[in-house]
């Protein structure tokens, strides 16, 4: 134990030790404490006495890459085939243009979760009703000879588009997790495909639609250029969004950048990164840019001659052909058209926000110049989530913020100027089945795939030839607990006559693992090879070496792979001939031919224990330069080839309504202001929580510990409900309802009640869920554009629950 | 030559992530309920209602802290069996072997740095990841701040670089101990005791 080694390795012979109201250094008992009778007992674990100390191994690694929104770099120390500790990068110099990748609190918990009671061991079938969660062991050949017989059936009964395999996040690095699946699949003959994702459906579909492509955001360093920073629902400190981001963001505000966060919690964010917190309604920031802009246009505070140049459709003197009397950006806000001019006055009841402030906040950010209005993603995961997308990214380009050093174009902001970190490097290989759906409608696809088309989102098909009938869930969660209403999907799930069969992959059993006939037990990362690149942002690439062996029957997810296309026939196909060491040298060669020239071999890497491979960031990269010098020849790809505030394509889809052609507010369908309100007053948020990653890492007790689930409620709201700190509440609307205890807080906005999401659903035996699982609240309503999940958007009611 | 080790926060930089509280846990094998660092939330202020919205007065910061390895350790004064010591370069180390569990350090320290663990009955308490210093790197936790707000070195060199403020609220009175910790405050400390400001994490502390 590392005690020993401490006391061991320490020189405490060259030093004394002081006893109070003793003599210094030479009285005999200091001596006996010199000779190594100093010992400290952890107080959780018995006094292990001296023994030889095994050899200690460190090995630079990658943190196990799930969607947390970091890649960071651990030293991990192996002893006797185990992992005895964690720290994090120690590289010398931190500097801003390549700063120390250092991990956040969970994977400095991960030793937590890799030496977990409640990992799974085995391969184990079904043997319940499906749901129940009841399974028995089964032998490898039998799980992967049964696997093989029910996907040649499903083959054979129903075609190639009955398989899918769901967005999954919990393994992304790349040798390990669901794109092993997707490779032996498109090689099977293919499986119905899915776009988009459920962090930014809506954020990825509405940037383009302004500025005809996602890459919209500069590298990080360039913050520093920047005067004035708008946190806008934006949370790095908790969700990260790119190693190092928030460190970047302090740096900015370091050098003399005003920050401003607007967020309907003071989150770790607004207390540690912002000079001032601007508490805003959920569902509302559509209305308080909207006012904002008013503001500028009324104050004559836009750019004007930028906006003359390089936007279409501000006012009535620059709209598209076929449009020309179509409302204006302009027209929007005067109120020309619906009679409602919008002023902060108008904004301030529909946000909660005040006028002066409101009126302020836009002053601010038109006058500080070069500034950043940066859009998080939480508010596009709701009911008209592009609305806030497109207004955003129109307040960027009315301020003339675009193209320039200390500038931000809003929108989703991929890095240029060439997007950034590839996400996906291992080959999966073409899908020989053309048909997509967007990934939040795979319910639907199961229920009435064979009634799908394009007015639900559907891609490369008119009609998808069949309803899914078998689902291979690897490193995928996503399947009950963070996919909305979970009530409504383990019914879906639980009816044997439509998913057929399903296959689950994990390193626990899951929520998602109770509804599988097979569940297969998958090594963590640091158990096989791997490798990644930044998370978003950032100019790496990480070395993801096996640093201990699998324990127990666990394989990887291409192992198994590899053996089911044994049985399927094409393993030679499937491999390659490589193993996963041989993939991750595959992988290499890939980055070094494309952004990474200097990416050192495999061999190198591995012998140099240096675990990353970074490029320096000195002068960074912004994002539309060159159209902002010369727009004409340097056109965005979009129809006008400049920047869209009104969109002629989205005109053209004649749904005024719900997807207007210029952003507007739009009131969500669950709302303070509706009907619904009466019986559910307060909108419940499922904010990222620094204990989980999503819902990877759940029952980490030293993270349970330090972020313990609960309900974060404002006082104001606890007073009527005679909630005290702590109290067990049960939070409910007419989709489910879960018990959680409570945290009274100052730091909500009062109406506003968050849920951290990920919790893992643990339905009692009235269907009660016991842990906080925010899905069983959540509707299963897509957003009208992108066909996303509009999570946050939803009402509920507290009160105090009973214990059971 | 280090005469007093002492370590520095930087409560404006702190987003209260815990990262140092669990890379302690970690290198320390400490299970839960042992904190040895942990991160004290400190809220105060409230809301007030202005026609029809609610507006904020709210503050909040962060407050991580460790052992501060004091001056004059009370911790050690009111051990009866002597089992506290405190090395010649200040840190001050409990000699679980010698404890007894009666548990007066924890009263004494107005810090709460001394924990009490009833399967044991004795105390634990940080102590500066001493080996790791002596041979020439940080203590944990210094390490691991994703925000590099955490520091350490010899008092007097820290008080050169970052000055001698030691107290922010809602911290005791550092006459009583001489804590070998230098702070920069969180913009919002000024305010905080005329807001009312306490901590808001007990459950977590």
């Amino acid at each position: 134990m590392s005690l020993k080694k401490k006391i061991e390795t320490a020189s405490i012979t060259r030093r004394s030790f002081l006893r109070w109201g003793a003599a210094v250094g030479s009285s005999a008992a200091a001596s006996h404490k010199l000779l190594g009778a100093f010992r400290r007992r952890d107080p959780n674990h018995a006094l292990v006495e001296a023994a030889p100390p095994a050899e200690e191994r460190m090995i630079r690694v990658g943190c196990p890459s799930h969607n947390c929104g970091g890649r960071c770099l651990l030293r991990v120390h192996v002893r006797d085939g185990v992992i005895v500790r964690i720290d994090t990068d120690d590289r010398p110099g931190d500097t801003v243009a390549d700063p120390q990748l250092r991990a956040c609190v969970r994977g400095r918990a991960y030793r937590k979760r890799q030496y977990h009671r409640d990992r799974l061991q085995f391969p184990m079938k079904r043997v319940g009703k499906r749901g129940e969660g009841k399974f028995e062991r089964v032998s490898w050949d039998e799980a992967l000879d049964r696997i093989a017989a029910e996907f040649e059936r499903i083959k054979k009964a129903y075609g190639n588009q009955a398989f899918y395999v769901p967005y999954g996040t919990g393994s992304y690095n790349q040798i390990n997790g669901r794109q092993t699946a997707q490779r032996l699949m498109n090689l099977y003959g293919g499986s119905l495909g899915f776009y988009n994702s459920y962090s930014w459906a809506a954020i990825s579909a509405a940037t383009p639609y302004v500025y005809g492509t996602g890459v919209t955001g500069n590298q990080r360093q360039d913050w520093l250029n920047s005067k004035y920073i708008l946190m806008w629902g934006w949370n790095p400190a908790e969700m990260r969004d790119g190693t190092n981001t928030e460190f970047f963001v302090q740096k900015a505000r370091e050098k003399g950048a005003r920050v401003v966060c607007i967020d309907p919690r003071m989150t770790l964010s607004a207390v540690s990164l912002a000079d001032e917190w601007i508490p805003i309604r959920p569902g509302t920031d559509a209305a308080m840019m909207s006012a904002m802009a008013w503001v500028m246009v009324t104050e004559k505070l836009h750019d004007a001659a930028f906006i003359k140049t390089h936007c279409v459709g501000f006012d009535g003197t620059q709209m598209p052909a076929g449009a020309e009397g179509a409302e204006s950006y302009l027209d929007y806000l005067l109120g020309t058209r619906d009679g409602t001019p919008k002023t902060p006055a108008w904004a301030e009841a529909v946000t909660g926000v005040p006028r002066e402030t409101i009126a302020r906040i836009a002053r601010e950010y038109a006058t500080m110049k070069p500034g950043v209005l940066y859009q998080g993603y939480g508010m596009q995961r709701r009911a008209y989530g592009e609305q806030p997308v497109r207004a955003g990214c129109v307040l960027a380009a009315i301020t003339g913020n675009v193209g320039v050093p200390g500038g931000w174009a809003s929108g989703i902001a991929l890095q240029a100027p060439d997007g950034g970190p590839f996400w996906l490097v291992f080959p999966t290989g073409p899908n020989p089945v053309k048909a997509l759906i967007p990934s939040f409608l795979w319910t639907e696809a199961v229920l009435r795939g064979t009634r799908m088309g394009p007015a639900d989102g559907v891609r490369g098909a008119e009609r998808l030839d069949t309803d899914i009938k078998c689902i291979w869930a690897v490193a995928c969660n996503a399947l009950i607990n963070q996919h909305s209403n979970i009530n409504r999907t383990a019914g879906i799930l639980a009816d044997e006559k439509k998913v057929e069969f399903l296959l689950v992959q994990d390193n626990f059993l899951t929520p998602t693992g109770r509804f599988a006939d097979i569940l297969l037990p998958v090594c963590t990362q640091f158990e096989t090879w791997g490798l990644e690149d930044g998370w978003k942002y950032g100019d790496e690439v990480i070395l993801m070496p096996k640093v201990v062996e699998p324990p127990f029957e666990t394989k990887s997810d291409y192992r198994i792979c590899a053996e089911i296309a044994a049985r399927l026939g094409f393993e030679q196909a499937y491999t390659e001939g490589r193993t996963e060491r041989d993939w991750v040298a595959w992988s290499l060669d890939r980055y070094r031919r494309t952004r990474f020239p200097g990416v050192p071999t495999l061999d190198e890497f591995e012998r140099s224990n240096a675990g990353v491979y970074s490029v320096p960031v000195t002068e960074p990269a912004v994002a539309f330069a060159d159209f902002r010098r010369d727009p004409a020849k340097h056109p965005l790809p979009t129809p006008s080839g400049k920047i869209e505030i009104f969109s002629k394509a989205l005109h053209d889809m004649n749904n005024p309504a719900e997807i207007p052609a210029v952003p507007k507010y739009i009131q969500e369908w669950e709302s303070p202001f509706g009907p619904e309100a009466a019986k559910y007053p307060l909108s419940a948020i499922g904010h990222h929580y620094l204990s989980r990653v999503h819902s990877t890492m759940e029952g980490v007790d030293w993270l349970e510990e330090a972020f313990p689930q609960r309900l974060f409620i404002n006082p104001l709201d606890a007073e009527p409900r005679k909630l005290a700190n702590g109290d067990l509440v049960k939070v409910w609307n007419d989709r489910g309802a879960c018990v959680v205890p409570c945290r009274l807080t100052r730091r909500i906005m009062p109406g506003v009640v968050a849920l951290p999401q990920g919790a893992w659903w643990t339905p009692d035996k009235d269907g009660v869920d016991r842990r906080g699982s925010i899905n069983v609240l959540t509707s299963d309503r897509w957003t009208p554009l992108a066909f996303g999940n509009a999570q946050h958007t939803i009402m509920v009611q507290v009160a105090r629950a009973e214990k059971s | 030559m280090v005469t007093q080790y002492a370590f520095f926060f930087d409560a404006a930089a702190c987003s209260g992530c815990k990262a140092c509280q669990v890379a302690c846990k970690d290198r320390n094998d400490l299970g839960p309920g042992t904190l040895w660092r942990r991160v004290y939330e400190v809220t105060g202020g409230g809301w007030e209602k202005k026609g029809q919205v609610w507006v904020p007065s709210v503050i909040a910061y962060n407050v991580s802290m460790a052992c501060n390895h004091c001056e004059n350790p009370v911790c050690g004064a009111a051990c009866p069996v002597k089992a506290i010591w405190k090395r010649e370069d200040g840190i001050v180390f409990v000699d679980t072997d010698l404890c007894i569990g009666c548990r007066y350090c924890e009263w004494a320290c107005p810090y709460t740095a001394l924990r009490f663990h009833a399967a044991t009955n004795t105390v634990s308490k940080c102590d500066f990841c001493y080996d790791a210093v002596d041979a020439g790197k940080p203590p944990a936790c210094v390490a691991a701040c994703p925000r590099r707000a955490l520091d350490f070195g010899d008092l007097a060199d820290l008080r050169k670089k970052y000055g001698d403020l030691r107290h922010i609220h809602p911290l005791p009175d550092p006459e009583q101990t001489g804590p070998a910790l230098v702070l920069r405050p969180h913009r919002d400390a000024a305010r905080a005791a005329e807001r009312g400001a306490e901590v808001a994490n007990w459950e977590e502390v």
